[in-house]
């Protein structure tokens, strides 16, 4: 899919996760849109995935250790087909699987996340077995930033280093902002690169929500025999002008007129790329 | 009781027993987190290179590891020292395995009092109470050599996540050497008598077993139960006996808060009517000693819980 297509589908997931979480009343709403231009490079050009291949021992395996961020993964997953997208009608509710961070239980969700420094340690696990069975296959998982902070992930990003695994690929989601503040402040965990490079990674840095650099970066083949680690710059907030750069957006909802001045701006960066 | 066939560790049994199975069983995969050694697993590991995986000192990735391993269709066993396992990786069983659903199995090396005079940080006398608490996670502790090739045989081909504790001594024999029963969730009566119910497993079922020798000689019949079967319990066993027994006795290595012994008191407390005294660790840091002498000041060798049923007979 070319780069113009992909941003469009960028923009209609963002608004579906606007929408989503005005409605639900709940969301980390800062913390999808930080990440949605990555999903929607990874599901709709890179995954060798679809709704019918997902989970084939063959199959590409995407994890989200980054599980707060759910609603980016619902709406992206319901617009590349995989569940109805009225299956989020009731999305927070009583008794429902769509649930604020995600499960197994729903078709395309790997695996159940929402702890953070889980995600790396399932994809060594998923890689492993992939050598070990002599697949070509890849695996994915998206991080956040203020995650780093967690020792579990350096227990993974270790072994994944000692076991050369080339077919792992990690995405830290790099916007530099967390619940309670800046990352570099809450705990500093700066340089990330230096510090996976350590590891024994091999480490690309991008803008993580310019979609040609995304592209880039995710098809960019590894001839290191090294693990390899996307440094995505992003906003956090992204396309929203009020959302972005703000750490009290990490899981705030929208008022109504808020609401409204998000959708018009979202429609304006749409219509701008009908007009390119 | 099977005296005249020696007595082997749950290690070699299970490193045997493992061995033999991956030769039918090719996505079977050991993962050890610096602990080949402690687990009996080395001639595993060296005979089997492809299925076995080290993730050094790290419980916590240990177990992640392994649990994507199992999402990508592998059958990992998982070996680490009780203690780090079921408190260290706890957050990882919950979530990684129990909740997800994975294919792990946990084995809990050298648990309870094994590493007795190494002090609290390598005692797990709360892993039963902590694994039983997490839902989807089943929990075992076999009590020797033939229960515990019984129970691998049931783990290599069951589809459920699990937990079980093994010690680190070698077991006395208490069931015959071809018994190959077992089912998830049905404990085994071993001995049967009128006057009082014993309920163990693990490592303390054998002086449980002596126990009800000794008071054979005094005239008192005890039945005697291995429990086995932690999560899930045979409840259906537990309602009869608590309605046959005036008294239960239950001897277990572990805290007296929330192991074995509580879990039969919420079985008996809904149910029936029979009094019950648990035996264990006291909530307090487990004294130094050599495991028997650990379980004799605790009252947990064979004199003791005769003495204590004795008592709490004339009550």
């Amino acid at each position: 899919m070319n780069t113009i297509e992909l941003q469009k589908k960028a923009l209609t997931i963002r608004e579906a996760v606007w929408e989503l979480i005005y409605s639900a009343k709940t969301g980390h709403t800062g913390s999808d849109f930080s990440c949605i231009d990555i999903l929607t490079a990874l599901y709709f050009d890179v995954l060798q995935q679809t709704p019918d291949t997902f989970g084939k021992p063959e199959t590409d395996t995407y994890i989200q250790s980054k599980g707060h961020a759910v609603e980016a993964l619902y709406e992206t997953l319901a617009l590349r087909g995989y569940f109805p997208k009225t299956d989020l009608n009731n999305f927070s509710g009583f008794k429902t699987h769509y649930i604020g961070h995600p499960t197994n239980d729903i078709h395309g969700i790997e695996m159940n996340t929402g702890s953070l420094g889980h995600g790396l340690g399932l994809g060594v696990g998923v890689a492993l077995a992939a050598k070990m069975d002599k697949l070509t296959k890849k695996t994915f998982v998206l991080m956040g930033d203020g995650e780093q902070a967690e020792g579990s992930i350096w227990e993974a990003a270790m072994a994944a280093g000692n076991y050369h695994l080339d077919n792992l690929i990690g995405i830290i989601d790099h916007n530099k902002l967390q619940i309670s503040g800046s990352t570099t402040s809450v705990m500093n965990s700066e340089s990330l690169a230096s510090k996976y490079t350590a590891f024994g990674w091999d480490v690309i840095e991008i803008n993580g929500n310019d979609m040609t650099d995304l592209l880039d970066a995710l098809h960019q083949d590894n001839l290191t025999s090294k693990p390899r680690l996307i440094l995505a710059n992003t906003i956090k907030g992204k396309g929203i002008s009020f959302m972005e750069n703000q750490a009290n957006w990490h899981h705030k909802v929208p008022s109504e007129s808020q609401y409204l001045e998000g959708l018009n701006e979202l429609k304006a960066q749409k219509e701008a790329l009908e007009n390119d | 009781m099977t005296n005249s066939i020696e007595s082997k560790t749950a290690n070699e049994v299970i490193c045997a027993t493992l061995s033999d199975a991956v030769k039918t069983t090719p996505d079977l995969v050991v993962l050890t987190s610096d602990s080949r050694g402690s687990a009996g697993m080395t001639s595993f590991i060296s005979d089997n290179p492809a299925n076995s995986i080290e993730t050094g000192i790290a419980e916590q990735n240990l177990v992640t590891v392994a649990a994507g391993l199992a999402h990508a269709h592998k059958r990992p066993f998982v070996f680490s020292p009780a203690a780090f396992l079921t408190m260290r990786s706890v957050e990882q069983v919950k979530v990684d395995v129990a909740y997800s659903k994975t294919n792990v199995k946990l084995i809990g090396i050298s648990g309870g009092n094994s590493y007795s005079n190494l002090g609290t940080t390598h005692h797990s006398l709360q892993d039963l109470a902590i694994t039983c608490a997490i839902p989807n996670l089943e929990v075992y502790t076999p009590a020797d050599q033939f229960e515990t090739r019984a129970l691998l045989n049931y783990l290599i081909h069951s589809k459920k996540p699990a937990y079980v504790r093994v010690g680190k001594r070698k077991l006395d024999n208490c069931y015959p050497k071809d018994w190959s029963t077992f089912v998830p969730g049905k404990a085994n009566i071993l001995r049967n008598g009128a006057d009082i119910c014993l309920i163990s497993a693990g490592e303390t079922l054998f002086p449980t077993l002596q126990a009800a020798s000794i008071l054979a000689t005094k005239g008192i019949e005890a039945t005697v139960v291995d429990l086995v079967s932690i999560k899930p319990l045979d409840t259906e066993l537990l309602h009869k006996l608590a309605q046959k027994f005036n008294l239960i006795l239950s001897v277990e290595e572990h805290s007296i808060i929330n192991g074995i012994g509580a879990q039969i008191a919420t079985i008996i407390a809904q149910h029936a009517h029979a009094k019950l005294k648990i035996l264990g660790f006291p909530d307090e840091p487990a004294i130094s000693g050599t495991q028997d002498e650990v379980f004799a000041y605790y009252g947990l060798d064979a004199e003791s819980i005769a003495q204590k049923a004795i008592l709490s007979l004339k009550g």
